[in-house]
């Protein structure tokens, strides 16, 4: 590896993290908008034009509130839970290819941090060190609720984490490949995985909900019975990097979806586009439409359906959901074999 | 692509990322007020006096969920090189993936039999 490929990575990676941190910050906006419009409200007004400068002045307020650490929490287990949580979050989307490749001069820029061979199962093994960054901060603020909230969130997200990988396997069947590169270039045009694989897309889908911690499985951080989950010892920015990865995470699974099922950066009638350039431009807008348009999906989901139980959410999850996704992977190969 | 070096940019974006949190934990650390009273250090209990700490038992459903996430994951991970090597192996390989599942199938109904999936009692 070169120097100058060092250094366009280097920016890359820099580019992609302002642009997840904008992404989140805005969804928080979008998301009070969002809940505003369905509830007949106005939401965020006051600062700037429409509130739009609301995210800005949440992010400030945050780094000038007082840092509260109990007493008799494990100190440094503390601080490290939402720094794990945001770390996981923010490197999770290092294998998302967000379009093909821009010319800059004489230099082909990739539009993916890293085109590994193992995409899916780096993607797989970072969302399993997720849990940890909630376990760890939740224990170790030494409150009941917080313990609960987080045993609550570590059993539901590692049992939906089970029905994810297998949904997954249904497409890497199909692709036969673990790069995610490779699997967008697959479905040129309108050539998308969804429409071979619409069941392993609501299974995914599903279970993107509860790794998130998103309603209607958000039990995490049900008030009604735990106050507010996980967090409730936590200020400061690190109050916010835990609501802060939640979104990041939210972002991030929109944009696997719209990778692995909905074609990526590809559209019918792109490869008509001659300037790379201009291609490149229309690829990464054809990209973030399709994530915003998961994004929105989620939040509408948030605000229409009511909470489910416990119980329910560990029956879907481990009845339901896990014997659904064999009988899809067991269907794929045996009608790929038949056609083939 | 499967050179150990292709994995730099991963490293880099993992340095981003915790040099990002570690400026903005220190950042809000210093900014903050510390106004330190004992009360305020106490952890919260919805105002009553706080009973004993959060260090104690909780209920082994937990753990029974954790304990089968991680056979049950494990074998998840064994089915990836068969996907991945799928149309090469055909229907001999699709039946010997399917004595697997056979496998595995019978251990989730035998947990599920057992009653270790029930949450309501």
């Amino acid at each position: 590896m070169d120097a100058a490929l060092l250094i366009e990575k280097s920016v890359f990676v820099l580019i992609l993290t302002a642009i997840t941190l904008g992404m989140a910050a805005y969804m928080t906006y979008g998301e009070r908008k969002i809940a505003a419009f369905f509830q007949d409200r106005i939401g965020p007004d006051r600062a700037g034009p429409f509130g739009v400068l609301q995210p800005l002045a949440d992010a400030g307020k945050l780094f000038f509130k007082e840092e509260l650490i109990p007493k008799n929490s494990e100190r440094w287990m503390f601080i490290l839970g939402p720094g794990l949580a945001m770390v996981t979050a923010c490197i999770t989307s290092a294998v998302i290819p967000w379009g093909d490749t821009l010319p800059i001069g004489d230099r082909l820029v990739s539009l993916q941090v890293a085109d590994i061979n193992i995409g899916v199962l780096y993607i797989v093994g970072i969302v399993s060190i997720g849990v940890y960054g909630i376990m760890i901060g939740g224990w170790a603020s030494n409150n009941k609720y917080s313990l609960f909230g987080a045993i609550r969130a570590s059993a539901q997200m590692i049992s939906y984490e089970l029905s994810m990988g297998l949904a997954l396997i249904a497409v890497i069947m199909m692709s036969g490949t673990l790069s995610l590169k490779e699997i967008v270039e697959q479905q040129q045009g309108l050539n998308w995985n969804i429409w071979y694989q619409p069941l392993g897309f609501i299974i995914f889908f599903t279970c993107a909900l509860a790794e998130c911690n998103r309603a209607p499985f958000d039990m995490a951080e049900c008030e009604t019975e735990l106050i507010g989950g996980y967090n409730v010892e936590y200020s400061s920015m690190k109050l916010g990097f835990y609501l802060f990865a939640e979104y990041i995470n939210m972002f991030v699974s929109s944009a696997l979806m719209a990778t692995v099922y909905l074609g990526g950066y590809n559209f019918p009638g792109l490869d008509l586009i001659a300037n790379p350039t201009l291609l490149a431009v229309a690829q990464i807008a054809v990209m973030f439409a399709k994530v915003i348009f998961f994004i929105f999906v989620f939040m509408w989901i948030r605000w229409t359906l009511p909470r489910f139980r416990y119980d329910q959410l560990m029956h879907l999850g481990w009845k339901g959901l896990i014997p659904l996704a064999i009988v899809n992977m067991l269907l794929t190969g045996a009608v790929m074999l038949f056609l083939a | 692509m499967n050179q150990p070096s292709s994995y730099i940019p991963i490293l880099i974006q993992i340095a981003v990322a915790v040099g990002f949190v570690t400026i903005a934990l220190g950042l809000s650390h210093l900014l903050g007020p510390k106004r330190k009273t004992t009360n305020k250090d106490e952890n919260f209990e919805c105002g009553i006096e706080i009973q004993g700490d959060a260090r104690f038992p909780v209920s082994v459903k937990y753990f029974l969920s954790a304990i089968l996430f991680v056979l049950f994951d494990v074998e998840v991970i064994f089915f990836y090189p068969y996907a991945v090597n799928f149309k090469e192996m055909g229907w001999e390989g699709f039946l010997a993936v399917s004595t697997f599942i056979g496998f595995f199938l019978a251990g989730f109904i035998y947990v599920w039999k057992k009653g270790a999936l029930e949450w309501e009692k």
